[in-house]
């Protein structure tokens, strides 16, 4: 009992360390807060015009537009949190975490909780000026689901920026982990609906995991909330959050050696 | 002895604008940005917004890839601009700068051979990009006349846009500082007419976009590809990288010249 809270207080002493890098180096979290708010706006601007096809399931584009932003978002986040990783150990701040009697999995909770909570400020900038623009209100169930399910994406971007990290011990690789991040949420149905989709990006969206999680944050944006459109994607938050923790722990358990 | 001094400065120009693509290469970080993204955002642009070519008004194109090339190759050379500002101020901050000032070469090869690289960047992106649009199916209608235009505009825009992030690296010394200028990059190609013909966008973008110079780059780099080539609309083109160029050039004389006062 004494030890799981020992550990539950480890995980959020990491997780607040990771956050006050937003205070301590403001310059370099701006453009990760900025940058989603940007690409919205910009789609928006640019293929707005998209709205007045036939098929299309949202009033405006900026209401369609707004979760690609919050998982876009997500996916920056975690990247950030490998970067973050990858200059610990090149400074040498890792190797003293590794000889403390923490647990890897502690350390790895610690990084991954941190980006859950951190997505939530990229999240509240990106939801705030769409609203004041005029975005559709998603209702409230709508809004927790998808900013919880962003909250969950993030953990999982978070996992591969850190399995990078691990694995290439460079802020070199900063450009892999947010490519990987960029194409897992864009090679979605991100611009359009399934069935606006073109050449082969429509087969891709279709068997891309991040495709039921986009349709799921969008489902209170452009309809009703529903269990059906919702399972698919906890079941692939799930599988995706499995696959890249088990990563993530392989790879830390195997720098201390 | 005038013309040989001037050579002993091309001199110089050559050697650092190879050393700014020997550092591009070397390090992923430099030339992902140049290469990756772009080529990305192209390849999400086509299959995502493909059905674009449907929307009342937009222009009789071959493909939607085709319309995008220019946007993609744009982005592409705005962001070899930043990323040769970054290696500048990382120069700045490693000393390296202070030591070419000590040595007996004129202070203006300084910017002028980190833009040399950064245009010779720009150029092999140009390339990167034709070859990519020929593989996957673009049309340039243009033939060889219109890709010569693109690979002329190219390097010029490159070096252009990057003059104004070598101002920046100077004034700045700080590579995080120059970085912070990318998604600055994605807003000023949003507000062109890189990715969207000018009357379908939405406002205000729409009248951003007829002030910005990028949208006479982003069409006279589209107009060879989707129309034929023009000398028109490479005039254009050549009017839009003049005024980035011009400001470009005032900043970076102005950075430079106060960093060198402040020592």
């Amino acid at each position: 009992m004494r030890r799981g809270s020992a550990r539950l207080t480890q995980v959020a002493l990491l997780a607040r360390r990771g956050l006050n890098e937003i205070i301590r180096v403001p310059g370099a979290a701006i453009p990760g807060i900025v940058a989603p708010t940007i690409f919205v706006l910009g789609t928006t601007a640019v293929f707005g015009k998209l709205a007045v096809l036939p098929g299309f399931t949202a009033s405006s584009y900026l209401t369609f537009a707004l979760p690609v932003g919050m998982l876009q978002g997500a996916g920056f986040t975690g990247a950030a949190t490998g970067v973050n990783l990858a200059r610990d150990i090149e400074q040498g701040w890792f190797d003293r975490l590794l000889v403390s009697p923490a647990p890897r999995a502690v350390l790895l909770a610690g990084m991954v909780a941190s980006a859950a909570v951190r997505v939530l400020l990229p999240t509240t900038f990106l939801l705030a000026v769409g609203f004041a623009l005029g975005a559709g209100w998603p209702g409230v169930d709508g809004l927790v689901l998808a900013v919880a399910l962003t909250a969950c994406f993030a953990a999982t971007a978070a996992s591969w920026g850190i399995a990078l990290a691990l694995r290439f011990r460079t802020q070199a690789a900063a450009p892999l982990m947010q490519a990987g991040m960029f194409v897992a949420v864009l090679f979605t149905t991100a611009y359009a609906p399934q069935r606006l989709l073109t050449g082969w990006i429509q087969d891709v969206a279709r068997i891309n995991p991040v495709t039921r999680v986009m349709n799921a944050v969008r489902q209170g944006f452009v309809g009703d909330v529903t269990w059906h459109t919702t399972w698919p994607a906890l079941v692939a938050l799930a599988g995706l959050l499995a696959v890249l923790l088990a990563l993530a722990l392989r790879a830390l358990r195997r720098a201390g050696r | 002895m005038r013309r040989a001094h001037l050579l002993a400065q091309l001199r110089v120009v050559a050697a650092l604008s190879r050393r700014a693509l020997k550092q591009a290469f070397r390090r992923p970080q430099f030339l992902a940005p140049v290469v990756v993204f772009p080529s990305l955002v192209l390849a999400v642009n086509t299959g995502g917004a493909g059905s674009a070519v449907h929307i009342p008004g937009f222009p009789r194109v071959h493909g939607f890839l085709d319309f995008e090339l220019a946007g993609a190759m744009l982005q592409s050379t705005m962001l070899a601009g930043v990323s040769g500002g970054i290696a500048l101020a990382l120069d700045v901050e490693m000393g390296f700068i202070d030591r070419l000032v000590a040595a007996p070469v004129s202070r203006w090869v300084l910017v002028v051979g980190r833009l040399a690289g950064t245009a010779a960047l720009g150029l092999l992106s140009a390339l990167w990009f034709v070859a990519a649009g020929l593989i996957f199916g673009a049309r340039i209608e243009g033939g060889v006349l219109g890709i010569l235009t693109i690979l002329v505009l190219l390097p010029l825009t490159a070096a252009a846009f990057g003059a104004i992030a070598a101002g920046l690296a100077l004034k700045s010394g700080r590579a995080s500082v120059v970085q912070g200028v990318f998604p600055l990059v994605f807003v000023v190609v949003f507000l062109s007419s890189a990715f969207f013909p000018r009357h379908l966008l939405l406002e205000p973008a729409r009248s951003v976009a007829d002030y910005n110079p990028m949208s006479l780059i982003a069409e006279a780099l589209r107009y060879p590809v989707i129309r034929g080539a023009s000398g028109g609309e490479f005039l254009k083109g050549l009017g839009g990288v003049a005024i980035v160029g011009a400001v470009g050039a005032w900043f970076s004389a102005f950075a430079l010249r106060a960093r060198l006062r402040a020592g």
